[in-house]
Formats: C-alpha cells, sequence, structure tokens
C-alpha cells in the first residue's frame, strides 16, 4: 500500500512539475500576476510529493517489504539499519530519487527564500527548475521506478554492494547531489536572466548564494570520495582520475569559475554574457557526469549499474536541458550590454586570469575522459588516459593559477599595478621558496617537482593569511584599530581567505603524500616484527571475528617506538556472506601530521599474512583542508549582503526603469 | 557577425560532443574492449611443454605448417571455458580443424581430466603453467582464441569465449580459405 | 566516485572472469606483494614506478600495480624480469606495447592519433588569452576612459578638499 502511495505522489508530483514549468513562463510573458504566483505554491507542493515518495521508499527499505523489486535487489534484512537507510539511494532507482528529491527541495527553498527577487525572474527561475525537474520524474516513472512491485515477494533481498556499507560512501551521494543538483538552481537563473535580457550586478547577487551553497556542497561530496577512497581501497591513493571522479571535479572546476566571475558581474557590471555562460557549463556539466556514471559509455571502478536505454534518455535530456540553455545563451547573450571597462593588470582581470585557467583544466579533464571514446569510435584505436597524463597535464597548470591567486586580492578594481600588490607579497614569497628548498634538501632530493609544489602550498597558506593581515591593517596600525578592522571585514571577506589558505592545506597534503610516502609491504607470520619510520610493528595475532553480515579476519599489529607501546592497528579482511565479496578494511592511526595506515593481506599460519603499512604525511590535510574551503564557502554564504538583499546604494543605482517592480528591501523573517 | 558566431560556439561544442556520445551508444561500443595489437602480425614465439604425457613439446613450427591453426588459451577453472567447449569438439571432428590448445594458469593433472571429462578437441595441446606465453600472446585472461594463417600470421584474436555466430560467420570461412 | 556496482552489461565479456576481477578488485591484498618484490631497492622502486604507469588489460581504470588480476600479476613480473637483464623503462615500456597495444599506457603515447589529446587544452588556453587581449586591448581603444565611479568622485572630493 505504502510504495503505491509513493509512486501516486510521484505521479502527482510529475503533474504539478508540469503546471510549474509552463504557467509560471505564461505568467511572466504576459504579466499576469495570479499565474506567476502559482510557480510559488507548486514549488512547495511538488517538494511535499516527492518528500512522500521518498518517504515511502524508505519505509520500504528499513521494514524490509520484500515486495519491492528494488528493495529485494538491494537490500538485505540482516543489514544494520543505517545501511538499510542509506541503501535507498545505493542504487540506480533510489538516486534518481535523491536527485528528484533535492531538485524539487532547492525549488521549494527558491520558492522560501527568493521573497526578495522580482515577480518575473522568480517565476521564471521556479518555471525553469520545475521543467528541469519534470524530466527527472519523467525519467523515474518511464524508465526506473523504483516502486515496482514483486510476486511472489522472495523471503529475503540480495544485499547491499559491501562498498556502500560504509559511513564515507554512503553520505559521499547526498553531498554530491545537493552540489550537482544546487548548480540547477544557477542554471535557471541564468535562463531565466536570458528570457529577461538583463544581467545585472542585482542578478548576480541574487545567483551567488545558489552558487556558494552549490559549491560548497559539491566540494564536500568529491573529498568525502576521495576520503572514502583513500581508506577502503588500500593502498593509500586518494585521486585516481577515474572518469567518475572526473565527472564530479568538471563541475567543481566550472563552479568555482562562476564563482569568481560573478564577483565581476556584481562588483563591475562586467563579464556578463560569460558569467552566464558559466552558469549553464557548470550544470551541464553535472548532468554530463551523471550520464557518464550511469549509461555504460565508459568503464569506472565506481559505475552503477549500466545500460544504455537509460543512457538514451539521459543523453536527450542532457541535449534539451544543455542545448536549450546554449542556444537561447547564442540567440540572446550578444544583446546582453557589455560591462565596464578595465586595465589586464586589475582586479577584473586578475578574475580572468582565474576564469581563463580554470576553465582551461576542465578542458583537460573532459578531454582526458572522453579522448579514448573520441579516437575508438573514429578510429577502432584503443587508448587510455590515466593519472600520469593529468599528472602531466593538469598539476602543471594549477602553476599560474595558484601563482596569481595570491595576487589577485591586492589588485584593485578597473586598474592596478602589479608591483606594489608583488611587494607586499614578499614575506609569503621567501616563505614558501625557503619551504621548498627546505623540502628539497631535507625531506627528498629526488623529487624537485614535488618540493616546487610544496613551496607552492606553502605560498598559497602564508600568502592568504598575509593578505588578510593586510586587509586588518596588522601591526600597521594599533591593534584596537586592527581589531575594529577585523570586526568591519565582511563575511565574503574572510571566506574568500579561508577557502584560499584552506586550498594550500590540500596541495601541501596531496603533495606530501604522493611524493614522500613510506610503504613496507611484507609477510609476517605472528610475532614477527617490521619497521616503518620510526616505529616497530609486530604482527600479534590473526582472528576470525564476525559481523552483523559478514565475517573478517582481522589482524592486531602493535605499534612500538623506542620501545614504549604506541598504538594498536587493527585491519580487517570482511567477507560479505551474501554478495560473497571481499573489503578490505583499513587500520589508520593519525595524529593529524600524518597518517600511519596498515592493510591485511592474504595469508594463513603457515606462510604469514601479507601486512602493508605506510605512512602518509600530512595526509589528514588533503580532507581537512577540503572541509575547510567548504567551510570558507559556508562563511561567505553568510554574509550580510546575501543575507538581507541589496544594501541601499546599490539599489539606488540598478532599480532603474525596466525593473519589474519587485520587493528588494531588507526580508524581514 | 563574428561575435554572434562565438556565441553560438558553445552550442556546437555540445553537438559534437552529444554527437559521439550517442554514437557510442547507438553503435553499442564496449568500452571495456581492450582491442588487440596481434591480428596481422606473426604468431609469438611458441615454446610450451605438452599438456599430455608422452606428446612431444610444442613449437613454433605447428604454426608454420602452411595450413590454419586455431590456437586456443582455456583453463579448467575457467566457467566461460565451458561455454565454447563444444564448439572447439565440431570443429575438430566435423571440420578438421587443427586445433592447439593450451592450459594456462592450470595445474597439468587438473586440465587432463577436464579434457577427459569433456572431450579432447586439440590435436595438440600444451601447458602455460606460469603465464609467461600467455603474456607474449597478449592474452589478458582465458578463454582467448587466435587464427593464425598457413604462413603463421595472426589473422583473428577472440578475447572471450568464442560463439556459435564467430564459428559459421568467421572460423569456418577463415579455415576453408586458406585450404 | 559514485556508488561502484558491477555492471550489468555483458556482452560478450567473461562473466566470470570479470567478476572475479571485480571481487578482486576492491581487495588490497593481492597488488604487489612481497614475493614479487626485486631484492635491489633501485631496481623495485622503478619496477613500482613503471607498474604504475601501466593498465591492467583486464580491470577497469587500474595500473597493474594496483590489481589483483592474474594478468596484472604476470605484467608485474614481466616488468621486473625485464628490469633484471637491464632493460631500460622505456624498452619495458615498448615491450608491454607490442603485446597490448596503446591501451597499456596510462599516459598516451604523444603521436598523430593522440594530437588534440596532448594539445587540446593548451591550444584553448592560448586562442583564448589571444582572443582576451585583443578584446580587451580594441575596447580600450575604442572606448573614452571611464567616467569616474562614484566611490572614486568622493575620494577625489575628498583628496581636493584636503
Amino acid at each position: 500500500m505504502i510504495p503505491e502511495l509513493g509512486h501516486f505522489a510521484l505521479i502527482l508530483a510529475l503533474v504539478v512539475a508540469l503546471v510549474q514549468g509552463t504557467l509560471p513562463l505564461v505568467g511572466a510573458a504576459k504579466g499576469d500576476d495570479r499565474l506567476m504566483a502559482l510557480g510559488s505554491t507548486a514549488a512547495l507542493t511538488q517538494a511535499l510529493l516527492v518528500l512522500i515518495a521518498f518517504a515511502a521508499l524508505t519505509q520500504a527499505y528499513v521494514t524490509s517489504d520484500f515486495s519491492v523489486v528494488n528493495v529485494v535487489a538491494n537490500s538485505h534484512s540482516a543489514k544494520p539499519l543505517v545501511y538499510k537507510i542509506t541503501g535507498v539511494w545505493g542504487n540506480h532507482e533510489g538516486s534518481m530519487l535523491l536527485w528528484a528529491l533535492i531538485l524539487a527541495l532547492f525549488g521549494a527553498a527558491v520558492a522560501i527564500f527568493g521573497a526578495n527577487l522580482p515577480d518575473t525572474l522568480r517565476a521564471r527561475v521556479l518555471a525553469i527548475q520545475a521543467l528541469i525537474g519534470t524530466g527527472f520524474l519523467a525519467f523515474l516513472l518511464f524508465t526506473s521506478n523504483p516502486f515496482e512491485r514483486l510476486s511472489p515477494a522472495p523471503p529475503d533481498g540480495n544485499g547491499l554492494n559491501p562498498l556502500l556499507q560504509d559511513p564515507g560512501l554512503a553520505f559521499h551521494p547526498p553531498l554530491l547531489y545537493l552540489g550537482y543538483v544546487g548548480f540547477s538552481v544557477t542554471y535557471a537563473f541564468a535562463i531565466a536572466a536570458l528570457l529577461e535580457g538583463r544581467v545585472d550586478p542585482a542578478w548576480a547577487r541574487w545567483v551567488r548564494p545558489w552558487t556558494l551553497a552549490a559549491w560548497c556542497f559539491l566540494t564536500l561530496g568529491i573529498a568525502l570520495g576521495s576520503w572514502w577512497a583513500y581508506y577502503i581501497l588500500g593502498w593509500g591513493g586518494f585521486w585516481f582520475w577515474d572518469p567518475v571522479e572526473n565527472a564530479s571535479l568538471m563541475p567543481w572546476l566550472a563552479g568555482t569559475a562562476l564563482l569568481h566571475s560573478a564577483i565581476v558581474v556584481e562588483k563591475r557590471d562586467a563579464l556578463k554574457s560569460w558569467t552566464v555562460l558559466l552558469a549553464i557549463l557548470a550544470f551541464s556539466l553535472s548532468l554530463l557526469g551523471t550520464f557518464l556514471v550511469r549509461s555504460g559509455v565508459l568503464t569506472s571502478v565506481h559505475a552503477f549499474a549500466q545500460d544504455p536505454a537509460r543512457g538514451l534518455y539521459i543523453l536527450g535530456f542532457l541535449i534539451a536541458v544543455t542545448g536549450g540553455g546554449l542556444a537561447l545563451y547564442a540567440w540572446r547573450a550578444p544583446k546582453l550590454s557589455p560591462g565596464g571597462l578595465f586595465q589586464p593588470v586589475s582586479r577584473e582581470g586578475a578574475l580572468i586570469l582565474n576564469n581563463l585557467l580554470l576553465c582551461t583544466l576542465a578542458v583537460t579533464v573532459l578531454l582526458g575522459t572522453l579522448y579514448p571514446l573520441f579516437l575508438d569510435l573514429l578510429t577502432g584505436n584503443k587508448v587510455s588516459v590515466g593519472p600520469p597524463f593529468f599528472n602531466a597535464t593538469f598539476v602543471p597548470l594549477c602553476a599560474p593559477l595558484f601563482a596569481a591567486l595570491c595576487v589577485g586580492p591586492f589588485l584593485g578594481w578597473k586598474r592596478a599595478e602589479l608591483w606594489p600588490a608583488l611587494t607586499q607579497l614578499r614575506l609569503a614569497f621567501f616563505v614558501s621558496v625557503a619551504a621548498a628548498v627546505v623540502a628539497a634538501a631535507v625531506v627528498d632530493s629526488r623529487s624537485t617537482l614535488a618540493a616546487v609544489a610544496f613551496g607552492f602550498g606553502v605560498w598559497l597558506i602564508v600568502g592568504s593569511i598575509v593578505e588578510f593581515a593586510s586587509r586588518i591593517r596588522l601591526a600597521r596600525v594599533p591593534w584596537p584599530e586592527s581589531l575594529r578592522r577585523l570586526r568591519a571585514t565582511p563575511r565574503a571577506a574572510i571566506g574568500m581567505t579561508i577557502a584560499h589558505g584552506a586550498l594550500g592545506f590540500v596541495v601541501l597534503g596531496s603533495v606530501a603524500t604522493g611524493a614522500w610516502h613510506l610503504e613496507v609491504i611484507e609477510t609476517l607470520k605472528p610475532g614477527e616484527k617490521t619497521h616503518i619510520a620510526g616505529y616497530d610493528v609486530t604482527l600479534q595475532r590473526v582472528e576470525n571475528v564476525q559481523g552483523p553480515n559478514y565475517v573478517a579476519e582481522r589482524a592486531t599489529l602493535a605499534v612500538t617506538t623506542g620501545g614504549r607501546p604506541f598504538t594498536t592497528l587493527q585491519p580487517e579482511r570482511r567477507l560479505f556472506v551474501v554478495q560473497r565479496r571481499q573489503i578490505a578494511e583499513t587500520a589508520i592511526q593519525t595524529n593529524l601530521l600524518r597518517d600511519l595506515y596498515a592493510t591485511l593481506g592474504e595469508g594463513d599460519p603457515n606462510t604469514g599474512w601479507v601486512i602493508r603499512l605506510y605512512l602518509n604525511p600530512l595526509a589528514p590535510w588533503i580532507w581537512l583542508g577540503a572541509a575547510l574551503c567548504a567551510l570558507g564557502g559556508f562563511v561567505s554564504l553568510s554574509d550580510r549582503r546575501l543575507r538581507i538583499g541589496a544594501p541601499t546604494r546599490f539599489r539606488a543605482r540598478t532599480a532603474g526603469p525596466g525593473m519589474t517592480g519587485g520587493t528588494r528591501g531588507p526580508r524581514s523573517a | 557577425m563574428t561575435r554572434r558566431l562565438l556565441f553560438l560556439l558553445p552550442l556546437a561544442s555540445l553537438a559534437l560532443m552529444a554527437g559521439f556520445l550517442a554514437w557510442s551508444l547507438m553503435a553499442g561500443r564496449d568500452p571495456a574492449a581492450i582491442g588487440s595489437v596481434m591480428v596481422g602480425r606473426p604468431a609469438p614465439r611458441l615454446d610450451l611443454r605438452a599438456l599430455r604425457d608422452g606428446d612431444k613439446p610444442l613449437t613454433d613450427a605447428l604454426l608454420r605448417s602452411g595450413k590454419p591453426v586455431i590456437v586456443n588459451f582455456f583453463a579448467s577453472w575457467c566457467t566461460p571455458c565451458l561455454a565454447e567447449h563444444p564448439l572447439f569438439t565440431r570443429l575438430a571432428q566435423r571440420d578438421g580443424a587443427v586445433i592447439v590448445g593450451i592450459a594456462w594458469k592450470n595445474k597439468p593433472e587438473e586440465a587432463r581430466a577436464w579434457l577427459a571429462k569433456l572431450g579432447d578437441p586439440y590435436l595438440y595441446a600444451g601447458l602455460d603453467f606460469d603465464g609467461k606465453t600467455g603474456l607474449d600472446w597478449g592474452l589478458s585472461g582465458v578463454p582467448e582464441t587466435y587464427l593464425i594463417d598457413g604462413t603463421g600470421i595472426v589473422r583473428y584474436h577472440f578475447r572471450g569465449p568464442v560463439t556459435e555466430k564467430d564459428v559459421t560467420d568467421v572460423i569456418i570461412p577463415f579455415l576453408k580459405a586458406k585450404q | 566516485m559514485i556508488a561502484p556496482a558491477i555492471p550489468d552489461r555483458v556482452g560478450r565479456r567473461w562473466v566470470a572472469l570479470a567478476m572475479a576481477v571485480l571481487m578482486l578488485a576492491t581487495s588490497p591484498s593481492v597488488a604487489v606483494e612481497p614475493s614479487e618484490m626485486l631484492k635491489d631497492p633501485a631496481l623495485e622502486a622503478r619496477a613500482r614506478a613503471i607498474g604504475q604507469a601501466l593498465r591492467c588489460v583486464v580491470c577497469q581504470n587500474q595500473s597493474i600495480d594496483d590489481s589483483a588480476a592474474e594478468v596484472a600479476r604476470d605484467m608485474r613480473r614481466a616488468v621486473r624480469e625485464r628490469l633484471a637483464a637491464g632493460d631500460s623503462n622505456n624498452q619495458v615500456f615498448d615491450y608491454m606495447v607490442a603485446r597490448y597495444g596503446d591501451y597499456v599506457l596510462l599516459k598516451p603515447p604523444f603521436k598523430a592519433g593522440t594530437l588534440l589529446l596532448w594539445l587540446g587544452a593548451p591550444l584553448v588556453l592560448l586562442v583564448a588569452s589571444a582572443a582576451i587581449l585583443v578584446a580587451v586591448r580594441q575596447r580600450r581603444v575604442a572606448a573614452p576612459p571611464p567616467p569616474l565611479s562614484e566611490r572614486e568622485r568622493e575620494r577625489l572630493r575628498s583628496l581636493l578638499g584636503g
């Protein structure tokens, strides 16, 4: 009964989405207030309906209702409750339902928080959002119905892919989708702006919180995925340039570029058509990612159950959304008025450089991901594009990006002098060069490149600190004055400093772990000992343990340093009984400066067990840095000007004739 | 005008990319296919001990006898090998094909027992216990099958089990053409 | 990096082998093993570096160094044998390409077929930079100097006013 209720709610949601996707558009074109107002009501209704559908599916999972095909295929009664719930989105149908849910929730959020938007803009944004939703709901209902029944119901299900029975991966998809789908709002704003024929600083300010939110979630989602790969795949790697990873990196790069170019629109009323294009592309690349993961056109360790028919549908949808958006862009964007002028050396110039490099990085990833497919189709030649390719192409392009990153904030708008900006950064420069030299001399004399990259990481951190210090004129004015300036600093600026500095931590962690990790692979019998970086590691015993839905071999490794006990590591090898799959459970001891990482391999008491030990310097910084980066985004999101609409001075300048009357003053509530 | 064209560039790029992706889906391109560089080249070296007791070792000479030869890598632990095995039996018995079987990463007694149970279509049978010959042949797993013409050139390379369709469409015409 | 699952697309692939590979793919125990490793640490380090640049031919985007597959093990061993016999790194790569084609290289060789792969992004960078420079220059010449912003005017007033 409840699954049917969910199915029914989904059908109703599709109908509501169709209404929401059409009538408000008509209303906005004709100036009909009632039709426009329909958008908000419909958005809230749609969100409620999809929420009911999602709750119905969750209920089927929690109660192990094996009359539902989806539950049979992806759940098992012996599974812990938390993985029954996360199992809802651990499969194609359920994850698409999650997509639709997040999409509808974002639509509702626009309806709720968009009170300060002009009526026509809000109506159009909600309608575009609903049209995207229509595509997804139809996809669910016609090709991937999660509520399909099975009769007779089998006594038990097939269980969830063991890899997904893990906290890291269980919550990775929702975060990732919050990012992907968040860009749909940005896309909707871009299309609405093209329809309205105006892009101005006010528009940029309205889009900013949505872009920021999507970007923060995507950052967290990618970081969580990478962390998962680090501890589950068992050889200490954290990024593999797999097509599916690339699929999430591309919208992130485009979204990052968008965040920066939108600043130019907001402050200087320039780069308008470019920013609109980026807004369209960020969401298009999110859809491309979805297509690549689900269509089976590429192989990936992480791919979903793949189906060419679904692939064709998603491709059609991708073409409709992206093609529609880009066609509208080609038609309307040339009419957007060119913005303010500026010299090449200026804040605008620096942000353009940022965009240029970020987009080149995105093109690198796109080419690398799809080239094997292109070449195979055209010539039949098979090539592989893997980590060594990206290390040779992507990584060098980061150098100018990072170099310019610290300089940009020192340049004024419109025209600036490069030299004064550089002299302000001399401390950061010398510190980072010193760090690179020390890294080369002390840590590793073989890899100069790693040392240089390490220097760049330090440059990002120190450069960001210097930028912030100069903003509050630390040590140049008396302390109380600096403190006053600190309090007056907008949250957006604080967020920028945090995010930029955090990137430095990601770089340091990646470089140190990638280039300077230590590795010991040995076969040990119980009682035998090995060494890694000052630690003595003894294999004490290997025993069999019983988990809720797996059996495991667990090794106990006693770690001592200087004769004193330091810690105990217990890596496991789990065999999931239902799926007959083996998963390694690594043991990691971290002190936030390095990870001591152990995995248990095959073996038996006679020959011993293969034990792999890694010492990964600064590894935790990769994910802490990424989390800090997202935190910077959230801090920026809490900026006053995003919370309470346009400040008065700006309103006086931009709200000219032609602006359809919307309330743009501070919102109550 | 050129300015307008510039604004069409994103749409054109999308069309190009979408075209390729659609092509890939429609053509049913297998993304896991790895191709083979062996086709058109002289067959790699063959120097193996015989699988069956009393047989002579397998050498390159087998592949340059003037007659087309089928070389089939198999293993007793390989499930898809079971599926294609009857096809080879029929090819040997009905069509008189010369088939060289090579047991890959297989204990000889297990491979022999497997053949004893299912029938032995191999005129010559060798043992590649450590997989070194397989590596020289660009093997990625079992079963894989190579068609070699009378002059010792590899003409076809099947990765995965040979199917009924492969036999009628490729293997039989190949054997007939070269005789 | 979305949910991993066994692809249900079979075609003419080896069902059983693919399953076996997938089952082992996430188990780290069977990648490079102690018994395979060379005594000479310098040579072993080269072998590891080469192994990380060679693709396991039956896996999904894994290097032979990270893979549990039988053929990956054979390839690791062959790499070490070649190195022990005195081959250079490039000779080892050539050895593998002769058997498995360019597919086996995780970094595609630079040749006619991969020209666009290697030069595509730099080309975009070059053309876009040139276009931006031209646009900025043209607009600077064509347009009158920008009028002062409100803030600048204010600043000017305050400066002039002392």
